[in-house]
Parts: C-alpha cells; sequence; structure tokens
C-alpha cells in the first residue's frame, strides 16, 4: 500500500513538472476564457454545505477550499 | 469696441490643468458583493455512532450564510477588502435524541449553530500581493469555539502564477455529555416528564478543550489560454477531546463504554484542481485529493464537474464525485471490540467506505440581473443525491443568490 502511495505521489509530481514546464506567458487581454466565472480555481460558494456534510461524513477532509476541522462539533 | 472684446477675454474662465479621473480610488466602504447561501440537507441510515454502530441515522439540517464584502482604498492607494459572514444552521438529529432515550425530546434533538466571521485584506492591486486576518466564532448548545487566521497571497509579475498561504487555529471548547447509562448516579435518571430541561442532569458538568490548527498552502498557475492549475497541501494537527463522548461502544464481552479516540490528530490532504475551458460552450473542472492522517485513514477523492454554456449568461453543471477511504484502525462494527482495546469507536464515518455524490447545478447570471432586477447578479441552484457504501443516503439542495 505505502509502495502504491508513493508511486501516485511521483505520478503527481511528474503530472505537475510536465504541466507547469508546458506553461506559455498569457497576457491580461488573452485571459477573457479564464476569467469567465465557470473557470474559478476555488470551490463553488454553492458547494460550502457539500463540503460540510462531506466533512461529517467522511473522514477525509481539507484542500479543497473548506474546513479541515476544528470550529465545530459533529452532528 | 477693443476694450468690449477685450472684456470678453477678461471673463473667459480659465483652462483647469487636466486631471485623470480614472484612477480614482473612493476612501468611503463600499458594498462590493453580497453572497446568501441556503442547503436543505437530509440523511438516512442505520449505523449512528450515538447507538453503537446500530440505529438510525435520520437527520435534517438547514443551513444558511450571508456572505458581506465591503471595500474601500486606503490613502497609499491599498484596497481594503472586509468579508463579514453570518451563518446560522438549524439542525434535527434522531440519533442525538438517543443520548437520553427515555425523554420523548431531548435538549440534544435538535440544535442551532450560529457563527459569525469576519476578514480583512489589505492588497495591491498592482501587483496583486496581498495579506489579511480572520477572526471567527461559532457556538451551539455543547460546542463553542474562537478562531483566528491569517492569509497571504504572491502574486508573480506576470499575473499568471499565485501562492497563497493560510494559517489558521481554532480553540474549541466541547461539554461532556455521556449516554445516560453510563453517567454516574443520580445524573443517570431521566428526567421527570422526559422533557427538554434535562441540561442540569447530565452530570457534573465538564468542559474539554478541541484545538485545531491548519495551514494551507496553495499554488495556481495559469497553463495557457484556456487552462489552469491549483496544487494545494493542508497539513494541520488537532489536540484535544477528539472522541465524541455521547457516541456508544459495545465489546465483545456485553459490555458497553463512551468513545475513547487518542487526543491528537495529524492529517494531510493533498489536492490538485485542473480547469479547462474545452470550447465555447463546455468547460471542464476536475479535482482530485489524496488524504492521509495518524488514525490510519487514506482517501482518495475524485470529482468531475462539466459546466455547459447554455448561453452567455446560462449553463448547466452536472458533476460526479467518488470518494474511498481506508478507515481507522480504531473502527469495529456493533459488539466487536474487544475489551483490551484502548481506543476504539463505532462511528461509520470512519470506517472503510466509499461513497458516490452526483447532481446537477444550474447557473443564471444575465446582464440586466435575475427577473430585471439589476443588484441581483447571479443565481444558481444545485442538487446532489449521496450514496454511501454503508447503506448511507442524502440528499442536498442548495441555492445560492449573488446581489453585486
Amino acid at each position: 500500500m505505502r509502495e502504491k502511495n508513493h508511486r501516485l505521489c511521483l505520478l503527481i509530481g511528474i503530472i505537475a513538472v510536465s504541466c507547469f514546464s508546458a506553461c506559455v506567458s498569457v497576457k491580461p487581454y488573452q485571459k477573457n476564457r479564464l476569467n469567465d466565472a465557470e473557470m474559478e480555481l476555488s470551490a463553488r460558494k454553492s458547494q460550502k454545505f457539500e463540503q460540510s456534510f462531506q466533512l461529517y461524513r467522511e473522514g477525509g477532509s481539507g484542500a479543497n477550499g473548506g474546513k479541515s476541522g476544528g470550529g465545530c462539533g459533529c452532528n | 469696441m477693443y476694450l468690449g472684446i477685450l472684456a470678453s477675454h477678461a471673463q473667459a474662465p480659465k483652462t483647469l490643468p487636466v486631471t485623470d479621473s480614472s484612477s480614482y480610488q473612493s476612501r468611503k466602504l463600499k458594498v462590493d458583493e453580497v453572497n446568501m447561501v441556503s442547503a436543505y440537507y437530509h440523511q438516512d441510515g442505520d449505523h449512528s455512532a450515538v447507538t453503537g454502530g446500530n440505529g438510525t441515522e435520520n437527520l435534517t439540517d438547514f443551513a444558511n450564510t450571508i456572505e458581506l464584502q465591503l471595500s474601500n482604498y486606503s490613502k497609499g492607494g491599498r484596497k481594503n477588502t472586509f468579508l463579514f459572514e453570518l451563518g446560522v444552521d438549524h439542525y434535527t438529529s434522531a440519533s442525538s435524541d438517543k443520548i437520553d432515550p427515555n425523554t420523548i425530546s431531548s435538549a440534544s434533538r435538535q440544535d442551532t449553530r450560529i457563527y459569525p466571521s469576519l476578514n480583512w485584506t489589505t492588497s495591491n492591486e498592482k501587483t496583486g500581493n496581498a495579506l489579511g486576518f480572520t477572526g471567527s466564532y461559532s457556538h451551539e448548545f455543547d460546542y463553542q469555539s474562537f478562531g483566528g487566521g491569517f492569509n497571504l497571497t504572491r502574486t508573480s509579475k506576470n499575473k499568471n502564477t499565485e501562492f497563497d498561504l493560510k494559517l489558521q487555529a481554532f480553540l474549541d471548547t466541547w461539554q461532556v455529555i455521556l449516554p445516560i447509562e453510563l453517567r454516574p448516579p443520580p445524573y443517570n435518571q431521566s428526567p421527570v416528564g422526559g422533557g427538554r430541561g434535562d441540561k442540569g442532569l447530565r452530570g457534573p458538568l465538564s468542559y474539554a478543550p478541541r484545538n485545531s490548527f491548519s495551514s494551507s498552502f496553495s499554488l495556481s498557475q495559469v497553463i495557457n489560454t484556456r487552462l489552469q492549475v491549483l496544487l494545494i497541501a493542508e497539513p494541520s494537527y488537532q489536540h484535544g477531546l477528539l472522541a465524541t463522548k455521547y457516541q456508544r461502544d459495545y465489546f465483545t464481552d456485553g459490555s458497553e463504554r463512551a468513545e475513547n479516540l487518542p487526543d491528537s490528530r495529524y492529517k494531510l490532504p493533498i489536492a490538485a484542481r485542473v480547469n479547462y475551458f474545452l470550447d465555447d460552450r463546455y468547460i471542464i473542472r476536475a479535482y482530485y485529493r489524496y488524504y492521509m492522517d495518524n488514525w490510519g485513514i487514506r482517501a482518495h477523492t475524485a470529482e468531475l464537474e462539466i459546466p455547459i454554456k447554455l448561453s452567455a449568461f446560462v449553463s448547466v453543471s452536472p458533476f460526479y464525485r467518488y470518494n474511498t477511504q481506508i478507515g481507522t484502525r480504531y473502527f469495529a462494527p456493533y459488539g466487536q471490540h474487544l475489551a483490551s482495546d484502548t481506543y476504539y469507536t463505532s462511528d461509520y464515518d470512519l470506517s472503510s467506505l466509499h461513497s458516490n455524490f452526483l447532481g446537477t447545478g444550474i447557473r443564471i447570471s444575465p446582464p440586466h440581473g435575475i427577473f430585471g432586477w439589476q443588484s441581483l447578479n447571479t443565481l444558481e441552484i444545485r442538487y446532489g443525491h449521496y450514496i454511501r457504501s454503508t447503506d448511507l443516503t442524502s440528499n442536498i439542495l442548495t441555492l445560492n443568490l449573488k446581489f453585486k
């Protein structure tokens, strides 16, 4: 299992490095698509409570723009 | 005549120096945006942790927040943004009612949580760099939380790369409530009349701290005119009472105890988000997260959402999310804990499971406002259906109204 996780981390690393190395300099006037409301990199505001219940109903949490623990009791 | 001409010129207005009014920045506080989000959530299942992993998990939650964003400019030209949020959740929980099953409707059956927060961020609009602070508070009948946070944003010169750092601390206090049969006498008697006034009979009141410290490191990068990615790591640490003491555990020898879990927990979620503008109609939003903690939980979460632009102002967004997790080493189902166990829980939220969450959202944002109301900028409705492998299902309906 641990070896599998290491492989996964390596794969993510390779993808991340290849993505970043493929970057081109995008000028502000070329960002009309990137500035589209649907292209926001954060989670949607309407996902706020979905993330909340998933935080309670699953052991894993965090790294999605919501809370990763604290500030509330579970119900 | 000469004097008349001279007099008329003498009355001509002086030419004022031309000033650039486009860079005017108001120092007066103005409302940028107001967001109202409401959600109705309902779940049902048959593995409640309050009754030891066997019993109804019926629960409804009606959650609301209002988020007010204000801004102004300082003398030095920096932008100050104030984000005030007030949240109110009201829930009813059939399992919480089983803390004392003899009451008709105990105080724990329903509760309201109130949580205000305020963030102040100062930013340089030319460079995109920003820093800010957050203060928050949360109150439930048995739980209180004070939170504080710091956020920092650094942006590259070409504004294609952004680094965000967030540090947060929550100092929480939890009132320890035991299942009624595990309380010392005379507190193990149900209140006369079985009503809601059982607070004085919970036991000798004791409070336990639960402190959470989290950090978030994120890096966003524009790859090209259609593609951008975000990498996030959020290590966090919790310390204090992490077990829910009114949750029961049953053992192979027939005994019963209140849940017991270690008093510290380290969590490390790592995630990536990729957004791709496929063509004028389709956008792909993809998300993946790997999660691990020192209780033995390992989870993979993947989510795919494809917003479809029906017009420039209306989009429909079907989504699907899959989660799979290996449960904590402290979990065992009803009646299967060993008497020799130091830590034990029958909370299925911490068990091995997989879940599917699917649904759709619709977003309407016409140029002249919703129903012609200019201030009502965006309306978004989202519905999701959740199925968990441990026989739990739920539905959530969310409405988001954005005023500008």
